[in-house]
């Protein structure tokens, strides 16, 4: 036990390193930037007195280190600055939105999820049977196809050939949760056929390589019926496999939902940060990376510690 | 190498049993035949692409940006597909489409293997300090999710073609390092590289000569994965208004450009995604086909 907490710990100060160092990279990456941010602000034919007005409330005219500093003792408080391009406080811009984006992914993996591990599981048992090839030839498909090619397709049929489902989902702080998970089903759908075909070539994968141990041959061989080696035998092993598969996939959950919002106009992160690289608003653009990256991270690293210290082999590491 | 393999198809699809000894054409050939339809259907589709590509000029019946009828003309025999919103012709920009958006994806995907290859192999045969920095470097940009990254960048240095191509390869090449690396790791500590090493061969021999040759199977069926996702990601940053800027001809712009004529029914946003679709399941076939191939015939490699 002593060991995992260690490990845990281990793998949490790791990923706060990372999030120090990436954080550290995007604020030297808007470092970099050719010119000056006030100057593009105001413009060629801004007076020279205005710009250091603008560098001076921008905080430009202190050196990078105390900014980089300021900023990072901001954000930790949940202080982001102010948008470029509205002047708006950019915690008040993020907050519903990362709401909504986790709304919309999590309902995504509640579709993905326990439909991923069934069909996978299916298609692991009955290997190379007809039910296998067409899930292989499928999800290959799936993973193939960019994101808006599915949502569009889905809007051509849910939409526009039988109103079920409206194209847009524009929700608000307001919205009845019904309605809300109403508007969402069609980007949630979109979201999770790109998700599930993913997870379910991995659990295929990972339970194949399970049913290829030496001890379920031998359950085998005993004649043990077929769905209690599956139950009692395979299956407390897989759990950890799967519970990687789930960590990644939700890490990539969470950054697909960039296109899919674009497309289905939702009020999420993703939405923000796009709209936001066309503005060239860096402070947003800063912010949403930094959140992106943060959760992109944290489900990595479950991923990591789950799969740690679900096997002992990698739990005491010559 | 797709290419090549496919002319003699015919020829030698009618040809007696196998020769007691075979050219590499001729093995390829045979392989070809035996391949699962899957990855025929992917063989045939990536070659239609590349002649679209290679021969757009002759193949579309007007110019890439002409304005040729009226805005949003439907379906006729002068504009196979109809026109798009400044009446340029929408079958003739699909087929430039496919120089445009595919060829920008390649030379990304070869630029990231040459920087991910390279940087790889070097760390697997320095080893030491050089393959701590190399590989701590990219653990942390690979700790960003690869399309957020990409935006930052893009809103830093601007969004033109050659940014475009050098941030996704950047980004890329991350993945490249990591198998060319450990793929490499395996190859170095076998004693014909010992023996070169002890030869006096210089860096240069040692991974061309006797690294590259032997991790060069996984390595292209990796191209084959990269080139998809970095398609993919291409593809949606145009379509996000942020890769490819027009009046340039590419799938992903056409999407949005014509986007809001899904609403009343019209299908035409869909032909260039699905152009975009059907390449990437094409040369997915083809690497599934190919993994499968190269994982039996070298067990544990």
């Amino acid at each position: 036990m002593n060991k995992i907490l260690i490990m845990v710990a281990q793998r949490l100060g790791l990923g706060f390193l990372t999030l120090f160092v990436v954080s550290l990279i995007i604020f030297l990456g808007v470092e970099l930037l050719p010119g000056d941010i006030a100057q593009e602000l105001l413009g060629q034919g801004a007076s020279p007195e205005n710009v250091a007005a603008l560098r001076a409330q921008l905080g430009l005219d202190k050196p990078p280190h105390t900014r980089y500093l300021d900023w990072l003792t901001n954000m930790l408080q949940g202080e982001f600055g102010t948008s470029l391009a509205n002047n708006r406080p950019i915690s008040d811009l993020i907050s519903v939105r990362f709401a909504n984006t986790l709304f919309l992914a999590s309902v995504a993996a509640i579709i993905s999820v326990p439909l991923a591990l069934v069909l996978g599981l299916l298609a692991a048992l009955y290997r190379n049977s007809l039910y296998d090839r067409i899930v292989n030839v499928t999800t290959l498909t799936a993973i193939s196809a960019p994101e808006f090619f599915v949502a569009y397709i889905l809007i051509l049929f849910f939409t526009v050939n039988n109103q079920w489902f409206p194209s847009l989902a524009t929700v608000d702080m307001q919205t009845p949760l019904l309605e809300r998970l109403h508007k969402v089903i069609l980007p949630a759908i979109t979201l999770t056929g790109v998700v599930l075909a993913y997870m379910m070539r991995m659990v295929r994968a990972s339970i194949i390589n399970l049913l290829a141990s030496p001890y379920i041959e031998m359950a085998n061989l005993k004649g043990m019926p077929k769905s209690r080696i599956i139950l009692k035998h395979a299956l407390p092993n897989a759990w950890a496999p799967i519970a990687n598969i789930i960590a990644i996939n939700l890490a990539y959950l969470i950054v697909g939902v960039v296109v899919v919002e674009a497309v289905f106009v939702y009020p999420g992160l993703g939405q923000l940060i796009v709209d936001s690289v066309s503005k060239r608003d860096i402070p947003v653009v800063q912010a949403c990376s930094i959140i992106f990256a943060a959760t992109y991270i944290m489900f990595n690293l479950i991923a990591d510690i789950v799969s740690i210290a679900t096997n002992p082999r990698l739990l005491h590491p010559k | 190498m797709t290419n090549e393999n496919t002319t003699p198809v015919i020829d030698n699809a009618d040809a007696a049993p196998p020769p007691p000894r075979r050219t590499k054409t001729e093995v390829a050939v045979a392989e070809l035949i035996k391949a699962p339809w899957t990855a025929k259907v992917g063989l045939v589709i990536i070659i239609t692409y590349v002649i679209a590509a290679v021969f757009a000029p002759f193949i579309a019946p007007y110019g890439e940006s002409e304005i040729v009828g009226s805005e949003f003309e439907l379906p006729s025999d002068e504009f196979i597909l109809g026109t798009d919103a400044l009446g340029r012709d929408l079958f003739t920009r699909l087929i430039f489409g496919a120089r445009n958006t595919v060829g920008i994806a390649f030379v990304t995907t070869c630029l990231a293997f040459l920087i991910g290859g390279i940087t790889g192999m070097l760390a697997a045969i320095f080893g030491g300090w050089t393959d701590q920095v190399l590989s701590r470097i990219v653990d942390v940009l690979m700790a960003i999710p690869q399309l957020i990254f990409a935006l930052l960048l893009l809103t830093i240095f601007g969004t033109s073609v050659p940014t475009l191509i050098i941030v996704i390869a950047v980004l890329d090449a991350t993945r490249v390092f990591r198998l060319a690396r450990a793929t490499s790791l395996n190859v170095v500590v076998l004693d014909f590289v010992e023996a070169a090493k002890l030869r006096g061969e210089g860096t240069l021999w040692l991974s061309l000569r006797e690294v590259l040759p032997n991790i060069s199977s996984p390595l292209v069926a990796e191209f084959g994965l990269r080139f998809c996702f970095v398609f993919l990601t291409i593809a949606a940053l145009s379509f996000l208004g942020l890769g490819i800027q027009p009046p340039t001809a590419d799938w992903g712009s056409m999407v949005r450009e014509n986007a809001s004529l899904i609403t009343f029914g019209d299908p035409t946003p869909l032909y260039p995604a699905a152009a975009i679709a059907i390449l990437t399941v094409g040369v997915n076939f083809l690497v599934d086909w190919f993994l499968h191939k190269s994982s039996g015939l070298k067990d544990g490699q």
